[in-house]
């Protein structure tokens, strides 16, 4: 088994290698074939894994692979955790990532830098496996930083378009601001257990537990408070929680399959991952499950209103992803990590689904992504349509579908939680689920139905994509439906995580949603009670009326609410506030001190002011050598008259 | 078979025996003089690779010790040998200034014979000062290295050179001579000794020590160089060819570094205990204050220049730090602080190197520094555009490259003495990305800014060659910093055991 694991990560590795160096050589068909099949192999081996852990119950493994370093007596190691967390994310990243490596032979079939996009795909999913597979906090943040850097090339893959490349700086230092929580965090672990490896740190975190520290001085924190927010601050950069969210809408300047496998399906749920395989650390705090479960609100509820005014196709789904996002670290609040996984596995595909739909709309359209330009498109496009409206379904929670199961766990879960602001979130995600259906269906309208708005010139043109295009939309259409039926009972009630997810008994959260569990078909029975299912009801029939019915509405209230709408439009103007306090304050600052701190005071005063006085006092005494043989005998004796003087007066 | 050579001279004189062999080549025939500094440079590096191969890690008494009388009358010594703070630091050189002869191949018309030599006999001169025990000895070695720069600058310079060149000189020489006057109070002290582990072994009081440790400061923060006396560093940089910048980035650098662990810990260690304050102060200072200078640099190499002097606050944040960290109950993560501030010399020199030879590659097209000049480089020189994207990456510490290596332990060493010193130095994370990363965009990204950059050629083999070397080495050293943390471990274990011994 061993060595199936190592083979994993390595084919996706040796596909990224070979198309990356040797794109020229092997052409634009070899670079495809190469990175499928190391992917596939990825893929069809963690299937493997999975059925080993899953069915056979295979024992855990947790070696090291090599020692990274060996320093100050601890062992920096690069190794391998195979549990049941594991499993499934490998299954869930080679998966998605199969079917976008797919996908984007036909997306991005004409664009002159095919290979590198092809290597960069196979390296994101080699850095997101090494991430997940990680059995210590080191490599889990080099894998963090790596799918970081995939993320950042990937974004500014365009490298010409001005917004491209904003959007990818702009990405990774939101990132690093993350990051920068994160590491402090390892370093917090790291000084009090004396490890890097999880188990151990896990057995060893009663030591953080009963130790406090001082941040600001006279007040006392405990330490595994400290720990678990730093670490928490990493898990908000990397899956966009407010306020560390602005980079994901920019995001969508990158090429559509990497909005799906990388900004959608896998690389923001890493947050969500690494804080559910830290449950032993995070159970041991009530205060950063309360933080994390007011973040994770927060976002689901204020993320999600912004989709409502967006016009971009794929800026809709990444709000919507930023709200989905929120719900799985709600759930994490609660100390439903199983439902909290759960949601990651059914939202990476229904998502990525639904990018990828939209990557298929906005091929047919010519590379248009404003939905007030489309509509109608159901008669020209019939698969996208379906698997669209599979997708949007699902997302939305409509009772059977995937995200119907996870969802509705989740909220079951908050209601039942008992962290200080589980009330507020409880609220948040409820008015979420109206608000999730409305924007869903409000594109979905646009877009598919009523009146036909694009130009005459790309309606002519206009036709269902490629086989190679909607062969991935269905493949990831089947799983939006039936995954919820098949593994609600298995993942979150049978046992699935008891070895990899730890939770305290009192919170009970997740018991409660075991006991209303009945069983998948009582589960999906049980919509037919006054719940959320209704308030999806309401926000697809609310969509339905404004948008296709009496468009008129959506001007009126436009107009009528305008401050709030402006407040939407402008997405609480964070990215404002951060590009005046951050960005011109940094630049400002530098320049204070580069003119200021070096020119001025260093090098003027000081150092130039040190050869400038030297020079100064040199220009005086120089008078004093006149060179004229009186002034020196006249110096010379006014010397004597005062030595002498000197001497006999004292 | 090496057993009875006295290896370690040999690395020192070849290359200066070999440069003059150079010189004496002249330019009558073009490609003469850089075919044999090209052979001696390879030699060189061959040679010290014994070093590193033949090092005993098990133990920290200093190894390839030669040691003869030299000036009898002082009872000075031609007295070297190496342990594991000095032997990376001089493959680091031998390495370095192998890529240093293959980017000046062509680049150098200009007087190249002296030039190829000039590099050569600076190699010998920094290997020489990293492996004297003798404290003459070593400090003619550290003085004797500034002329090469020296000229280097001021011959092959920018137009401001002699502003730069005086500065250079002045700020090194004006901390050296401080140095010289502590070392012969020392010899007096000790009986009429100038090794360096006698000072090691001498009794001193406190005042005695602070003024020791603070006449070693001026040199050796000059060096380094620390805030606030570091502003010769971006003005030498800026003046100085290509490889001038690398060899000052990649090694001269260090030597402060170096001096901070041969003499100011071990000699002072009271002092330094006293004083770490300032260091510490002086060093965060560096990573912050410089971090957001670099961030307005209009000029890459100003840039890059400001980078080091923050990336370099790391290495004495962490040779400082560690008496902090002796304080707290356990004291694990003292030998963590001082490895992390080693790696990071060694990983700097690398990174810096690679960067300066990046903005070289590009000068010698544009002859412009220039960010503005630039815009776009990706679209017609998409294989540098590839190398310079992952040397920005690696100066941003991504893990995996090493420049993750030394701050990663130095960041987790200082948590240990305090979460605001770790806060701080960790800002570093986002500082070293805006800083890098803005440049990069400015520069590499975006569609052609301007015809120059249109009619750029991408890199050539030679080019290709050199930037690969130095890739390898990044990659090598983030993926398994275990081959060169090793080599430290017992010489790190003996200092700290030195150092929390008082010598009052």
């Amino acid at each position: 088994m061993e060595s199936i694991y190592l083979a994993i990560p390595l084919a996706s590795l040796l596909g990224a290698v070979l198309a990356g160096f040797f794109g020229k050589q092997i052409g634009r068909a070899g670079s495809h074939w190469v990175t499928i099949l190391g992917v596939g192999t990825s893929f069809v081996l963690s299937l493997l894994v999975l059925k080993d852990v899953a069915i056979d119950d295979a024992p855990i493994y947790n070696q090291a692979l090599y020692t990274w370093m060996v320093s100050d007596g601890i062992r920096f190691e690069v190794g391998f955790l195979i549990d049941s967390l594991t499993a499934l994310m490998m299954v869930v990243v080679t998966g998605v990532s199969l079917m976008v490596h797919i996908y984007t032979i036909g997306y991005m079939h004409d664009d002159p830098g095919y290979q590198r996009f092809f290597s960069y795909i196979s390296l994101f999913t080699f850095s997101m496996l090494m991430l997940v597979m990680s059995n210590n906090f080191l490599q889990l943040f080099f894998g963090w930083e790596a799918v970081g850097l995939v993320s950042y090339l990937l974004i500014g893959f365009w490298f010409t378009r001005d917004t491209a490349i904003y959007a990818n700086l702009k990405a990774f230092l939101v990132n690093r601001v993350g990051d920068f929580g994160f590491l402090l965090g390892i370093a917090v672990v790291l000084m009090y257990t004396g490890s890097l490896d999880y188990y151990e740190v896990f057995d060893r975190a009663d030591r953080m537990l009963f130790a406090t520290t001082q941040v600001i001085p006279g007040v006392d924190w405990t330490v595994i408070t400290l720990a678990c927010i730093l670490l928490f601050v990493g898990a908000m950069g990397k899956s966009a929680q407010v306020p560390l969210h602005v980079w994901l809408p920019d995001s969508m300047e990158g090429p559509t399959p990497i909005s799906a496998l990388i900004h959608a399906a896998t690389m923001v749920t890493a947050g969500i991952f690494m804080v559910a395989r830290m449950s032993p650390l995070f159970e041991l705090s009530e205060t950063a499950l309360s933080v994390v479960i007011v973040i994770g609100a927060t976002t689901a509820f204020f993320m999600g209103l912004i989709g409502i005014v967006q016009n971009d196709i794929k800026r809709v789904v990444a709000y919507s992803t930023l709200s989905q996002l929120g719900y799985m670290t709600v759930a994490l609040g609660a100390s439903a990590y199983s439902a909290a996984i759960f949601h990651l596995m059914t939202h990476a595909f229904f998502k990525a689904l639904l990018f990828l739909a939209a990557g298929s709309v906005i091929i047919a359209m010519h590379h248009e992504q404003d939905i007030r330009k489309m509509g109608g498109l159901k008669k020209y496009m019939p698969i996208t349509y379906w698997v669209s409206l599979i997708g949007s379904l699902a997302l939305i929670g409509f009772p059977g579908f995937a995200g119907y199961f996870s969802k509705d766990a989740i909220i079951i879960a908050t209601k039942n939680a008992t962290v200080p602001g589980a009330g507020y979130a409880y609220a948040m995600v409820l008015m979420g689920v109206f608000v999730t259906a409305f924007y869903s269906f409000r594109m979905f309208f646009l877009v598919f139905h009523g009146e036909e708005r694009m130009d005459k010139h790309t309606k002519e043109h206009l036709h269902e994509t490629a086989p190679v295009v909607t062969f991935p939309l269905i493949m990831l259409a089947i799983p939006s439906v039936i995954i919820g039926w098949l593994t609600i009972e298995t993942v979150l009630f049978g046992g699935y995580f008891d070895s990899a997810i730890f939770i305290l008994n009192e919170h009970g959260a997740m018991a409660a949603v075991a006991d209303a569990f009945h069983g998948p078909l009582n589960f999906v029975l049980h919509a037919l009670y006054p719940g959320p299912a209704y308030l999806a009801f309401a926000g697809v029939g609310a969509a339905w009326y404004i948008y296709l019915k009496k468009p008129s509405i959506a001007e009126q209230a436009k107009a009528k609410f305008g401050f709030i709408y402006n407040l939407l439009d402008n997405k609480y103007y964070f990215d404002r506030f951060n590009e005046i306090v951050f960005a011109s304050a940094s630049r400002g600052i530098g320049n204070v001190l580069w003119r200021l701190g070096d020119a001025l005071m260093i090098d003027g005063l000081v150092v130039n002011g040190s050869a400038r006085l030297v020079g100064w006092v040199s220009g005086i005494v120089r008078h004093v050598q006149t060179g004229y043989l009186n002034h020196y005998a006249f110096a010379m004796i006014t010397g004597l008259i005062l030595l002498l003087g000197w001497a006999v007066l004292g | 078979m090496y057993a009875d050579w006295p290896l370690l001279s040999l690395v020192i004189w070849t290359p200066i025996i070999g440069g003059i062999l150079v010189l004496f080549a002249g330019d009558k025939e073009p490609s003469g003089a850089r075919k044999i500094a090209l052979v001696v440079s390879i030699v060189t590096f061959l040679l010290s690779i014994p070093l590193y191969s033949q090092f005993n890690t098990d133990t920290h008494l200093v190894q390839f010790v030669e040691r003869h009388s030299w000036i009898p009358a002082f009872n000075i010594e031609y007295f070297i040998g190496i342990d594991g703070i000095s032997m990376p630091l001089i493959l680091l050189t031998s390495f370095t200034t192998v890529i240093v002869v293959i980017s000046a191949w062509e680049v150098i018309q200009y007087r190249a014979s002296q030039y190829f030599a000039a590099f050569l006999i600076m190699e010998g001169f920094m290997i020489g000062t990293f492996s004297a025990l003798d404290s003459i000895l070593f400090y003619i070695f550290f003085e004797a290295m500034l002329i090469p720069m020296f000229l280097v600058i001021g011959i092959w310079g920018g137009a401001n050179r002699i502003y730069a060149t005086l500065k250079f000189f002045l700020y090194t020489f004006i901390g050296s001579v401080l140095m010289l006057v502590a070392l012969i109070y020392m010899y007096n002290k000790s009986d009429g000794s100038f090794a360096i582990f006698d000072f090691h072994h001498l009794p001193l009081s406190m005042t005695e020590q602070i003024l020791i440790f603070l006449a070693f400061l001026v040199a050796f923060a000059v060096k380094v160089p620390m805030w606030p006396v570091h502003t010769w560093l971006p003005d030498a940089h800026v003046e100085a060819p290509t490889g001038g910048s690398v060899i000052l980035a990649a090694i001269m650098l260090k030597i402060g570094g170096y001096g901070f662990l041969r003499f100011s810990l071990p000699i002072t260690p009271d002092a330094s205990a006293e004083l770490d304050w300032l260091i510490i102060t002086m060093s965060l200072t560096a990573v912050v204050y410089i971090g957001f200078v670099a961030l307005v640099q209009q000029d890459m190499k100003k840039l890059i220049a400001y980078s080091s002097i923050a990336h370099m606050g790391f290495v004495t944040l962490g040779f400082f730090i560690v008496f902090r960290i002796m304080d707290v109950d356990d004291a694990q993560g003292s030998a963590l602080a001082l490895e992390g501030g080693m790696v990071q010399m060694v990983s700097h020199g690398f990174i810096s190197g690679a960067m300066f030879l990046c903005v070289g590659v590009m000068y010698d097209r544009m002859h412009s520094r220039q960010i503005a000049d630039y815009g776009g480089v990706a679209n017609t020189m998409p294989v540098f555009a590839a190398f310079m994207v992952f040397f920005a990456m690696a100066n941003a510490g991504l893990p995996g490259t090493s420049g993750f290596v030394g701050e990663f332990m130095v960041i987790l060493a200082s948590f240990k003495a305090s979460f605001w010193i770790a806060f701080l130095a960790a800002l570093t994370l986002i500082l070293g990305a805006a800083y890098t990363l803005w440049m990069v965009k400015r520069v590499v990204y975006g569609g052609i800014g301007n015809d120059n950059v249109k009619a750029l050629t991408d890199i050539n083999k030679r080019e290709v060659l050199f930037l690969s070397l130095l890739a390898i080495a990044v990659l090598v050293l983030g993926l398994w910093p275990d081959p060169l943390v090793n080599v430290m471990h017992a010489t790190i274990d003996n200092l700290l055991n030195h150092i929390t011994l008082s010598k009052i």
